[in-house]
């Protein structure tokens, strides 16, 4: 199993969960988070009152699936998440030692 | 048969005239009711206008520039305001801002409000019930220490705030009115001051004084921790744009209501309100988006009270033109002085009152020098009954000599007096909260509560 971990532009979410939706993937979890790369951040100004803003509001998106899906789910995301400007994120994926479903304790694949 | 008409004729007439008399006795009764009943509603409106501009107008409006946990903290400094100075204003407030007819401050002759019936009082309007007059100039007495509280935002402590408060309306906020507006002030315009100083709606009375005590303020208090280095973003503009549009429609009972009448007066004054607002928005937008790059909603907001401010004094006596020009000037200056001087001089004026009301205010006071003018206030009379000049418009240039008079007073005052009270209440009881209180919020510190809780 892998843990696939989003970090994503908050407006870009609904398609995300539309295109990870018809490959067949309907568990996630989803942050609200703030946070920068090599993307700078912006200029405030208040009455002349100067604010650099470098930690921009993104949404971290983390959902764990079956190897064999783990590059189909990669792909999906990327393909929806992607503008193609600065800022659009990273993906991250992660091996997974254990998975247990609390409601009746199926472990492994069958609990995903 | 016709001469007996004819002779019969007079007769009938001299039997008439009694009741002719007093049919018109009982119209020209009937008239001065109803004006009276028009010019009543329009005060009671305005009044209540007025006390709107405090409560929610500048408690929104200074709610949402500050930081989110001190925006109950400054709500408060607004609203504590609409239930002490009611109580002064009823018990001497009143008395001392418009009893008797000294040059300096009123007497005791309304104190506890006696004699303040429904009868008119003819020395200030002579067509509303005298209580009308009180509680309209109460609501200007409510919101001018509000407008300080811009200043020392986020880090005085409540209770410093309520003495210094009570103790400033006593000692700067009624002497300035009587001056001003009250009979025998030294600087009244029509009520027989020494040297007439137009300030129709408060100008010098409400905005300089305000203003400028901000400014004591300000420097007293010192910065707030962390100033300029911290982030200090309003946290809430949405607030802040509800708060200053209720400000810019409040403002309407403030200048119009000044005319104390449903008059052609108070439209002009309404017109010219209006106007002045609009351009001066226009003229800070403009300022700002030379200057930064970007045309934000804050500057307009900004724009549009420093606008209200400057016209304040100007609105019942110049026409709408001038009163553009008057909001113009007002709008690229109040934005030069809250973005350029503040920072110039480094002091931590939190929310702009010096900036827009103290510096807006003494603007206005003397471009109502200048541009001030019979054809719209023809009630300035010489002996012979001939309408006087008014401003430099109307050839009167000396006028301005009178603003800068009435502004360097309103100025005097507020410094000296702002400066011995604060002293006061610092020796007494302190004005700052503590470091600790002071990071933690006023909200929690001060009043135990927080402004947003969504869980739950």
């Amino acid at each position: 199993m892998k843990k696939i971990e989003a970090i994503i532009q908050p407006f870009k979410l609904d398609e995300v969960k539309e295109a990870l939706k018809s490959i067949g993937i309907d568990g996630m979890t989803i942050t609200d988070v703030r946070g920068h790369g090599r993307q700078k951040g912006h200029r405030e100004i208040y009455r002349g009152q100067e604010y650099n803003v470098d930690l921009l509001p993104k949404v971290k998106l983390e959902l764990v699936a079956q190897d064999a899906r783990c590059e189909d789910v990669v792909k999906a995301l990327a393909a929806a998440a992607r503008t193609g400007k600065i800022g659009d994120g990273k993906i991250f994926v992660y091996d997974v030692a254990e998975a247990i479903r609390i409601r009746n304790d199926d472990r492994g694949d069958s609990a995903l | 048969m016709c001469a007996l008409a004819l002779g019969l004729a007079p007769a009938a007439l001299a039997a008439d005239a009694p009741d002719l008399a007093t049919r018109l006795a009982s119209v020209e009764a009937a008239a001065k009711s109803a004006q009276s009943a028009g010019d009543n509603a329009w005060m009671l409106v305005s009044a209540a206008l007025v006390l709107m501009m405090t409560g929610p107008g500048l408690a929104l409006f200074y709610g949402g520039l500050v930081r989110r946990k001190n925006v109950l903290g400054t709500m408060m400094h607004s609203f504590i305001l609409m239930l002490l100075v009611t109580v002064i204003w009823a018990v001497v407030g009143y008395s001392l801002a418009f009893g008797g007819s000294s040059a300096v401050i009123g007497d005791f002759r309304f104190a506890f409000l006696n004699g303040v019936g429904s009868a008119p009082n003819p020395d200030y309007a002579a067509t509303i019930p005298h209580q009308t007059f009180m509680i309209y100039q109460l609501m200007f007495a409510i919101i001018t220490p509000a407008l300080i509280s811009g200043a020392f935002a986020e880090r005085m402590k409540f209770s410093a705030m309520v003495l210094f408060s009570a103790l400033w309306s006593l000692l700067v906020y009624f002497p300035m009115a009587h001056m001003v507006w009250g009979k025998g002030g030294f600087l009244s315009a029509s009520l027989g001051g020494v040297i007439p100083c137009f300030d129709f709606a408060g100008g010098t009375v409400v905005h300089i004084s305000s203003g400028v005590s901000a400014l004591v303020c300000a420097l007293y208090l010192g910065k707030r921790l962390g100033y300029p280095h911290e982030p200090m973003k309003p946290h809430n503009l949405v607030i802040s744009f509800i708060g200053a549009c209720l400000l810019w429609v409040g403002w309407f009972g403030f200048n119009a209501g000044s005319a104390l009448a449903a008059s052609g007066l108070a439209t002009s004054a309404f017109v010219a309100t209006h106007f002045g607002a609009a351009a001066a928005a226009l003229g800070w937008i403009a300022a700002e988006w030379l200057h930064n790059g970007k045309p934000s909603m804050l500057g307009g907001i900004s724009g549009a009270v420093a606008g209200l401010v400057a016209i304040t004094p100007a609105s019942g006596f110049v026409k709408p033109f001038p009163a553009l020009l008057i909001g113009l000037c007002a709008g690229v200056g109040c934005y030069f002085m809250v973005v350029k001087v503040k920072n110039l001089f480094g002091y931590d004026d939190a929310l702009d009152a010096f900036g827009v009301h103290g510096a807006g205010g003494t603007l206005g006071a003397i471009l109502t020098g200048v541009f001030a003018t019979n054809a719209v206030n023809d009630a300035f009379k010489d002996g012979a009954g001939h309408t006087l000049p008014l401003g430099l418009v109307d050839g009167h240039g000396a006028q301005i000599l009178n603003q800068l008079v009435g502004c360097g007073i309103a100025w005097a005052l507020a410094i000296v007096g702002t400066l011995a009270i604060l002293k006061f209440c610092d020796w007494t009881i302190g004005v700052r909260v503590s470091k600790g209180q002071e990071s933690e919020g006023l909200d929690v510190s001060m009043h135990g509560e927080e402004g947003y809780l969504f869980e739950g």
